[in-house]
């Protein structure tokens, strides 16, 4: 059944997007795509209020930081209609030097703290979000933690060489 | 100092407003979190939430272990019943290498997963009854907890944080007294649950501290991205067990509760049937196992499955696969996996990026106290402080959960 709806799915969203929808794929049956910061908002206003399937629930938003790409950090969007069962997934990847993205807490309330929260670990900057405070970790501490160039562990310590531990 | 709350003087003669913080360590507040909030007498004018205080970056710790060293970590979010966060991250794990359980051991994990339930939902009525003046309820039926601590006990050697189970099964069969224990308690725990729901379910005092007190519409749940209980309580039946079945639950049958008002009445009532609920579950599941092959307790996948020591010690086979999968040398498909199971709070859900690696690429818990937590500041405007704490308890906020 979820099949189908992905197909479905897929259609009126590239009916409306266009060319702006890309990256097409389901892994394990959960219908990801990519597309563009400047439409993000709209793209998931279109899910949330579209026909095929409504995902009226915002599950999750977090992010990715890949650094050798070009386009470093995808920010990542799950989303879930109660009444079909399906769940999809968006992802918009954006610069890392200039990490920026419109908001979401026009459409949804709880994107607040998940934004807040993707800000603080990855300094994706939510523009026009009410309240873009760290959440986590203490506001002096100057860096985002999750990022790939932080260590998890002191870089100077010579007894325990990253490469003997897989990492 | 902390820069991370709004700092409020006090110090304006004309202002009638009183700062109160509430928290991080007020003994009303269950968790280590704080609330700075604007008192006009005993009423709320606004409230702002400060978490984190127990962060454990645990997000950044899993970039760095293979994946069965991540179950330790999956105990600490949501203490209360970590055997549901261990078995939501064996699972996707379990999704991502395309594993298939044995139906047996699918039914022993329901009945853990509903003990872990069972368990939490004791701790939060238990204390919404204690914060309304209860104590006599809070102490008669928090000893069945410890009776689940010593189920799992018997089955991992833990009490609270468990770490049961491995990806591909458990570690060993259950014991004849783990089964005598859990027979036991299946009879005592219905005697006692009635006991605590005659006591408070038409208390003329409870009733009146709780009903129509924080009510919660269904929009404003789900806008909020409530889950778990709190969303059942507001009107909406979404249980990630019955819309997306897991560990076979879809073998099962019961009744997904849900209350009218969303208030804390109406969650009380929900969380306390979700443990008649639980107990039918653990009954049908004894039951089920009976008619499968005995002895069967892990998926026969050696790549994966952590051999027993033995084994390790005398075959040559179990010491290859043992030392790969420690090392994080197993070949799990380059993918990315969400897996949500139903926590004691809501949708515990698990975003695992596989790169490949020895250790995830990126995994990333979808918290559910985190998510229903943030709408607490807001609800509580115009709120007394009184019914603003036992809110805060019907939300059964678990600060581990919180701050991941």
């Amino acid at each position: 059944m979820s099949e189908s709806i992905n197909h479905e799915l897929i259609q009126s969203l590239t009916e409306r997007f266009g060319e702006k929808i890309f990256g097409v794929n389901e892994p394990y049956g959960l219908l990801t795509f990519e597309t563009n910061k400047d439409i993000i908002v709209s793209v998931l206003e279109f899910l949330k209020t579209n026909t095929v399937a409504d995902f009226n629930f915002l599950t999750d938003i977090t992010a990715v930081h890949y650094p050798e790409k070009k386009h470093g950090i995808a920010v990542v969007y799950h989303l879930h209609s109660m009444v079909k069962k399906v769940r999809i997934r968006v992802k918009v990847f954006i610069d890392e030097h200039n990490p920026t993205i419109p908001t979401l807490t026009g459409l949804w309330n709880a994107a607040n703290w998940m934004e807040r929260e993707t800000y603080d670990l990855f300094g994706v900057k939510f523009e026009g979000h009410p309240d873009l405070r760290r959440i986590l970790n203490m506001d002096e501490l100057g860096v985002h933690p999750m990022l790939k160039q932080y260590p998890l562990e002191d870089p100077n310590r010579v007894d325990k060489k990253d490469e003997y531990f897989g990492r | 100092m902390n820069h991370n709350q709004p700092v409020y003087i006090d110090n304006d003669p004309q202002n009638e407003l009183v700062t109160l913080n509430l928290g991080p360590t007020h003994p009303a507040t269950h968790g280590v979190f704080q609330n700075v909030l604007q008192l006009d007498g005993e009423r709320i004018v606004s409230g702002v939430s400060t978490i984190g205080y127990i962060h454990r970056a645990f997000e950044k710790i899993a970039e760095h272990r293979p994946f069965y060293q991540i179950t330790p970590l999956t105990d600490r979010l949501n203490y209360c019943s970590s055997p549901i966060n261990n078995m939501g991250w064996h699972m996707t794990v379990e999704k991502l290498l395309n594993i298939k359980m044995p139906k047996r051991v699918d039914y022993l994990r329901v009945i853990i997963m509903e003990l872990a339930r069972i368990s939490d939902h004791i701790i939060c009525n238990t204390i919404i009854a204690q914060d309304t003046g209860a104590t006599t309820t809070f102490l008669y039926l928090f000893q069945f907890r410890e009776h689940i601590y010593e189920i799992y006990e018997e089955i991992c050697g833990a009490r609270l944080t468990t770490n049961i189970g491995r990806i591909g099964g458990f570690e060993r069969d259950f014991n004849d007294i783990a089964f005598a224990k859990i027979n036991k308690f299946l009879k005592e725990f219905p005697i006692a649950l009635r006991e605590f729901e005659s006591l408070l379910d038409r208390n003329r005092i409870f009733i009146d501290r709780t009903a129509k007190v924080a009510e919660v519409s269904a929009e404003q749940a789900l806008d909020y991205g409530w889950t778990g209980p709190l969303l059942r309580s507001a009107g909406v039946d979404y249980d990630v067990r019955v819309s997306d079945p897991y560990s076979s639950y879809e073998d099962f049958d019961f009744e997904v509760p849900v209350g009218t008002s969303g208030d804390i009445y109406d969650r009380y009532l929900v969380r306390n049937e979700e443990m008649w609920q639980s107990l039918r579950l653990i009954d049908q599941a004894l039951e089920k196992i009976k008619l499968e092959p005995a002895g069967i307790f892990h998926a026969d996948v050696p790549e994966f499955y952590l051999p027993a020591k033995e084994e390790v010690y005398n075959n040559m086979e179990a010491l290859i696969y043992h030392f790969k999968i420690v090392m994080g040398e197993i070949d799990a498909p380059k993918a990315e996996v969400y897996h949500s199971v139903e926590g004691g709070n809501g949708e515990l859900g698990f975003y695992l990026i596989n790169d490949g690696g020895r250790t995830p690429y990126r995994l990333h818990f979808r918290r559910p106290s985190f998510i229903n937590y943030q709408m607490f500041a807001p609800m509580s405007k115009g709120m007394l402080l009184s019914d603003a704490i036992i809110n805060m308890s019907s939300m059964n906020v678990i600060a581990g959960e919180l701050d991941a």
